[in-house]
């Protein structure tokens, strides 16, 4: 079949993928032009993590995001399998013990533990958890390696709509596709890249804490993200001072060697959601409307991809649909 | 029912609508609650947020907008003004933090504001501390209501000071009074309507439960509980021991 997919953010490349994969003819539309920072995948952690994700998140999210470790070794070769590290500090306690009854797949460990785990963590925390099956990636990095697989697959970049017709369109257009699905809403995050040659880490951590919860993603090199807000707001534009203010005293409070850090980076986008932060599937006539990823991009779109494909080649209505015309 | 600036509300809890893992959880939260009032901010949302507070909406509560995360009298009045554009409605929950970690109320900021929000038409609902005089001055100021904290917001410590709030209660025996803020457990919520409070705001509590629509459903039953015990006059604590029964009299010999 020949299919249009609209948005070449991390929905649409991982359909195209699925899509190509299953003998489709694929051409994809970006104004912008893929992938870059006018996208919100661009801007996200890309952990790998669906036993943490799910304590603030609907059950499939940790079923369906199982599959998304696999899914992104096999098409960019380019994941780590390093685990998750939940630390939190010792007057915040309460909030490891919630987490660990809320998740499952990690075992405690104390400061010896975490000190084996992070050396350059050593005496500062002294309980954490530990989901040794998790994994991340560097989403620029994935979202690239995509897009120059699909070329090599022969899948055409297109920046406008070309006059020809295609049997099938995919809008992934993420929150811009709001005109179409008007129960979808922004959820803004901010984030910001740091350079840190003195700090050492091999795997995301997550420093829990009642009201700013952070998470560091080391990126190799001494590069870090540190990630992310969660605001109910559509606004996109760059980082307010508070959100700054709350990220790097939090990566302060995880290691003061962060203060020294070179700031290389400051985002801030809109996720798509629905809401109950899941993504939806809805079919109305020609066109396959996919979306709602929220703060799943990288967990949730390989299983979302799956589903579309499926639905394309077998006419089933998989879970996320709730629009079938 | 508690009444707030004239207006009889049909629960006596107040509902944050703040930290949900999804609008979603939110929604079933209310449905379970029957909550009152819903209270929503619109600080950090930097005229984003519509589309949430859309959803705020749609769960068809009486909508309480508050200026949670001000910390100057300038910040709160303008953000007061924001919410009565977008909710239409002159109520306004004031908060005006003074301390960072505590989330304490800047008292003093807090009565300035209410004065200059009164003026101007609001009906003020002031976060406040159980102080009888910073009460007395946000009275003096305009305000109709008070709600003073059972503890540091977020934290879930309960009732901190039930002497103080008993002590208030006792001295505006016609205000309506919230407990806002420090509310943990249904036991704590029940508490605060044993001493006589008309009614009982609280968010992270159900928010952050594993079950939000059961723990709103729990904090519903406690405050209805306490509601009732408070107007049924419950007895005096005594130290002597009292058999419910008369023994004298009674063949109780085996």
């Amino acid at each position: 079949m020949s299919i249009r997919i609209l948005g070449a953010g991390v929905m649409g490349l991982a359909i195209a993928t699925e899509l190509t994969t299953r003998g489709h003819r694929i051409e994809i539309i970006d104004p912008a032009g893929p992938p870059g920072p006018h996208g919100c995948s661009w801007w996200a952690g890309g952990m790998l993590a669906p036993h943490c994700e799910v304590v603030d998140a609907e059950e499939p999210v940790e079923r369906l995001g199982l599959d998304a470790l696999d899914w992104w070794e096999r098409h960019t070769g380019a994941v780590e399998r390093k685990g998750t590290l939940v630390l939190a500090p010792e007057r915040d306690k309460g909030e490891l013990a919630r987490f660990a009854r809320r998740s499952r797949n990690h075992h405690s460990l104390d400061a010896e533990g975490i000190a084996e785990l992070e050396p350059d963590l050593a005496g500062r925390f002294n309980a954490g958890l530990f989901f040794e099956t998790e994994a991340h990636l560097a989403p620029r990095k994935a979202l690239h390696a995509l897009k120059a697989r699909l070329y090599s697959a022969g899948v055409a970049f297109h920046t406008s709509p070309p006059s020809t017709s295609s049997e099938l369109t995919i809008d992934a257009r993420g929150l811009a596709a709001r005109d179409a699905l008007p129960d979808l809403r922004g959820v803004r995050g901010e984030m910001l890249v740091l350079r840190c040659p003195e700090v050492s880490l091999s795997r995301p951590v997550r420093l829990l804490h009642p009201r700013i919860p952070l998470y560091i993603v080391p990126r190799g090199d001494g590069i870090f993200m540190l990630g992310a807000t969660m605001i109910e707001s559509d606004r996109r534009g760059v980082v307010t001072a508070r959100s700054l203010l709350e990220l790097l005293s939090a990566a302060w409070a995880l290691h003061p060697g962060f203060g020294e850090a070179e700031v290389l980076e400051m985002g801030a986008d809109a996720r798509p959601a629905f809401p109950d932060n899941l993504p939806r599937l809805r079919r109305r006539g020609s066109t396959l409307y996919a979306n709602g990823l929220y703060r799943h991009g990288f967990l949730l779109s390989p299983a979302v991809a799956r589903m579309a494909a499926e639905h394309i080649d077998t006419g089933i209505t998989p879970e996320f649909m709730d629009e079938t015309s | 029912m508690p009444v707030f600036y004239g207006t009889e509300v049909e629960s006596a809890l107040m509902l944050g609508t703040a930290q949900y893992s999804s609008p979603a959880v939110l929604a079933e939260a209310f449905r379970a609650s029957k909550a009152g009032i819903a209270t929503v901010s619109l600080r950090r949302e930097h005229g984003g947020g519509q589309a949430f507070w859309e959803l705020i909406r749609g769960l068809g509560t009486r909508i309480l907008p508050n200026t949670a995360g001000c910390h100057t009298v300038k910040e709160a009045v303008t953000t007061a003004h924001m919410a009565r554009e977008f909710f239409d409605t002159d109520w306004i929950k004031l908060e005006v933090i003074g301390h960072t970690d505590s989330l304490q109320p800047d008292v003093f900021a807090l009565v300035e504001a209410a004065r200059i929000l009164s003026e101007d038409g609001f009906k003020v609902f002031p976060y406040c501390t159980e102080d009888l005089i910073v009460c007395d001055r946000l009275l003096h100021a305009g305000c109709a209501v008070l709600m003073p904290w059972g503890a540091p917001i977020g934290s879930g410590l309960g009732i901190n000071n039930a002497y103080g709030l008993r002590a208030l209660r006792a001295e505006f025996p016609d205000t309506t009074l919230v407990v806002d803020a420090g509310i943990g457990l249904p036991s704590h919520a029940a508490q605060a309507m044993e001493l006589g409070y008309d009614a009982v705001l609280l968010n992270t509590a159900v928010a952050k439960a594993g079950d939000p629509a059961a723990m709103a459903r729990a904090m519903a039953l406690a405050i209805e509980a306490g509601r009732e015990a408070h107007r049924a006059d419950p007895m005096e604590p005594r130290d002597m021991a009292a058999p419910s029964t008369p023994v004298i009299g009674k063949a109780f010999l085996a």
